[in-house]
């Protein structure tokens, strides 16, 4: 009698403890599964990887950022469509940089420190990128950067989804150059660091490599509105190229002006890195029509990734949305995370870092881009003819340029 | 010979250049002379008024290219009319809400009217997006007038000239040779006084910074044939601005010529021979320097102390 239930009770034990130890397997198990692909931390989930989105929606930046949010909130809903990375959706956190720099570096703490984002799409200008660059570095976060600039630069916090200079400078000049026998080059730029670094390049390119001569190098303030001095100094210099680094406001303004003081393409070759579609919106192509632009992509480029591309980015924002160099590239930061996250096995910042040099994308709507040792892409550059409905038509297209941030010779 | 026709060419360019850029500043200073130099209030928001005009610009010249092809080549007169009368009923109800409360805090004013030209930038980028637009000019503002081979006169400039000088012409006289100017002036020299004698200050008031607020409107709509249009594009503006009429010395339209026109001058013909950033260096030490000696401005108001 009493035997029964003194040995019954272990039994109900061991059952019990069975299931429990079972229950607790199974959590740990996926426990496990999670932390695999997980060891420092990160926001992720079973189901879910957070990330950041960090980009000036408010303030005089928004001209050109949104753009950005754009493109990369498409990047990641096609991601998330097509079943998302190791089998978890992306959802992201969206802060404003407002255009204020303090600002950035301050949401860059939040989102690596407090939301333990697995990676942070954004920024646009260098000071942005500057100001929240020390802040990646700390927490190790891990930043996709949109936009062409001035190079100089590298982190393994950073991955530069842009071109640097000399990609962007040298085919362009190369290119007009031999195409238009240019020998005098006018260079003119807005007056902060990555016009000046730009023309610096320029300046050396064309004194040391192409033999040529530069009859003039002008910076002026950001925001100026008049440049009526400046284009008769052109005027009277008789430039066979004026190559251009103008942004925000001005740029409107310059080539206003230009048309209006008769600077045409049928007198003037003018060649610039600042204007893309989404400029081309504010200037008016029938402003700049016939002029040059030495880009990595135009939303004209004719190749079957692309014209899904320009497809579904219509169908998302609009049939009157534009897409321009940055858009582009802003749309390639997350397809290279989830690239190198699957390589890598894992969402750490170490690994992910580890596993991007050599990730290829062939989906890319610029074509082909590779991911260099140094953290920038492998990007060919184009020429882009303006025309007046505000697009541009591709009349050259380089070989894979090699992207050299720290370039010798030219600093 | 033939460098000397050159020469003579952009010379003739460069005098033009320098006209043109004393038309764009008095223009943009017309209106902020009203409202801070007769009134004396420092309005921040004075670059939004001039985005509006932009703004009603690009809205006329989209509606007129999709529903009146032909009606193209004119409706930059309709926009300029409609700017003016768009901005100064803006003008009004911001007067009517906002600033006529404050007239004796000028302080407070100036942190007010900073907070409205946020909220109208914020405004306007939610109304038009955060990009740049551009209205589409009719062919006879595009371009240069070629006198000879060698010189191109830019047509938008000879157009805000043309304008500039009208609308000057137009503020002078409702200042100084009308009734209601009378009253104006006699309000900002003497309020008490002025409503003793049966003047509706309130009235006048309100009456004067709307219309300093149109006046801006039609600053902005022409400039939209030199500049750009954005949320922010007002703000490229306001510091010009204050510039000129603070120079010129408040309350003295005189004052706010003929300190457009030097700090114009000076402006052209140093960007001619140094570079732009050192140009606008070297006109604001002037400017510093002269206001240090003369802190009521070029010209102002003899009263007695």
């Amino acid at each position: 009698m009493d035997a029964q239930p003194t040995r019954l009770l272990p039994r109900r034990l061991a059952l019990g403890a069975a299931a429990l130890s079972l229950l607790a397997a199974s959590v740990f198990s996926q426990g496990a599964m999670a932390d695999s692909v997980n060891t420092t931390g990160l926001a992720v989930t079973d189901t879910e990887v957070t990330v950041g989105q960090l980009h000036s929606a408010t303030g005089t930046m928004a001209i050109s950022e949104t753009g950005s949010i754009q493109a990369e909130r498409l990047a990641i809903e096609q991601i998330n469509a097509s079943g998302g990375i190791l089998g978890r959706q992306i959802k992201v956190i969206q802060e404003d940089g407002a255009s204020d720099w303090p600002t950035f570096a301050e949401k860059a703490k939040k989102l690596l420190v407090g939301d333990k984002v697995a990676a942070v799409f954004g920024c646009w200008t260098s000071a942005s990128r500057k100001a929240v660059l020390p802040v990646f570095e700390k927490e190790n976060g891990l930043l996709y950067y949109p936009t062409f600039y001035e190079g100089l630069e590298q982190s393994k916090n950073v991955i530069y989804t842009g071109q640097e200079a000399t990609q962007q400078i040298l085919a362009g000049l190369d290119w007009i150059a031999k195409e238009k026998g240019a020998k005098t080059f006018y260079l003119i730029g807005s007056d902060y660091i990555w016009p000046r670094t730009s023309m610096k390049i320029a300046r050396k390119h064309i004194e040391n490599v192409l033999g040529g001569k530069v009859v003039g190098e002008e910076y002026y303030p950001l925001g100026n509105t008049q440049f009526g001095s400046l284009i008769n100094k052109v005027k009277l210099k008789k430039p066979d190229v004026v190559f251009t680094a103008v942004v925000g406001g001005s740029n409107v303004a310059f080539y206003k002006q230009m048309k209006a003081a008769g600077v045409t393409a049928a007198k003037q070759n003018v060649l610039t890195l600042s204007v893309t579609e989404d400029e081309l919106l504010g200037i008016g192509g029938e402003n700049m029509e016939g002029f040059y632009a030495s880009m990595k992509y135009f939303q004209s480029l004719d190749n079957p990734n692309n014209a899904a591309f320009v497809e579904a980015f219509k169908a998302k924002y609009g049939k009157d949305a534009v897409i321009g160099d940055v858009t582009q590239a802003a749309y390639l930061g997350p397809w290279l995370w989830k690239a190198a996250v699957e390589k890598a096995g894992s969402f750490d910042v170490d690994k992910v870092a580890a596993a991007s040099p050599g990730i290829e994308l062939n989906s890319a709507p610029e074509s082909y881009v590779k991911v260099h040792d140094n953290h920038h892409l492998w990007s060919k550059t184009r020429i882009g003819q303006v025309q007046k409905d505000g697009q541009f038509k591709v009349v050259y297209e380089s070989g894979l340029i090699e992207p050299n941030p720290f370039p010798k010779g030219y600093q | 010979m033939e460098w000397l026709s050159e020469f003579g060419a952009i010379a003739a360019m460069q005098g033009f250049n320098g006209l043109s850029v004393f038309c764009v500043l008095l223009l943009m200073a017309l209106g902020l002379a009203i409202i801070f130099g007769q009134m004396g209030v420092i309005n921040m928001a004075h670059g939004e008024f001039l985005t509006i005009g932009a703004y009603t610009t690009f809205v006329v010249s989209s509606l007129t290219e999709q529903y009146a092809p032909a009606f193209g080549p004119y409706y930059f007169f309709f926009a300029i009319v409609l700017s003016f009368l768009i901005a100064g009923a803006i003008g009004w109800l911001v007067e009517w809400a906002m600033i006529s409360k404050l007239y004796q805090r000028p302080l407070d004013t100036l942190l007010a009217t900073w907070g409205l030209s946020l909220v109208m930038q914020q405004t306007f980028r939610s109304i038009f997006g955060a990009r740049e637009v551009s209205a589409t000019l009719p062919e006879w503002l595009m371009g240069s007038w070629n006198p000879t081979e060698t010189i191109d006169i830019p047509r938008n400039g000879l157009f805000v000239m043309g304008l500039t000088i009208l609308l000057t012409a137009i503020i002078f006289l409702m200042l100084y040779r009308s009734r209601w100017g009378l009253q104006v002036r006699a309000t900002m020299q003497n309020r008490v006084m002025s409503r003793a004698v049966g003047i509706n200050t309130k009235r006048v008031d309100r009456m004067t910074f709307a219309l300093g607020c149109g006046v801006a409107g039609v600053a902005g709509a022409a400039f939209t044939t030199i500049g750009s249009t954005g949320p922010t594009a007002g703000s490229l503006y306001i510091v010009d601005t204050f510039l000129v009429v603070v120079f010129g010395g408040a309350a003295s339209l005189f004052g706010t010529i003929a300190s457009a026109f030097s700090i114009a001058q000076a402006q052209s013909i140093m960007e001619f021979f140094m570079s732009g950033s050192m140009a606008k260096v070297l006109t604001l030490s002037a400017v510093i320097l002269i206001l240090m000696m003369r802190p009521q401005g070029l010209f102002s108001i003899k009263v007695r102390k």
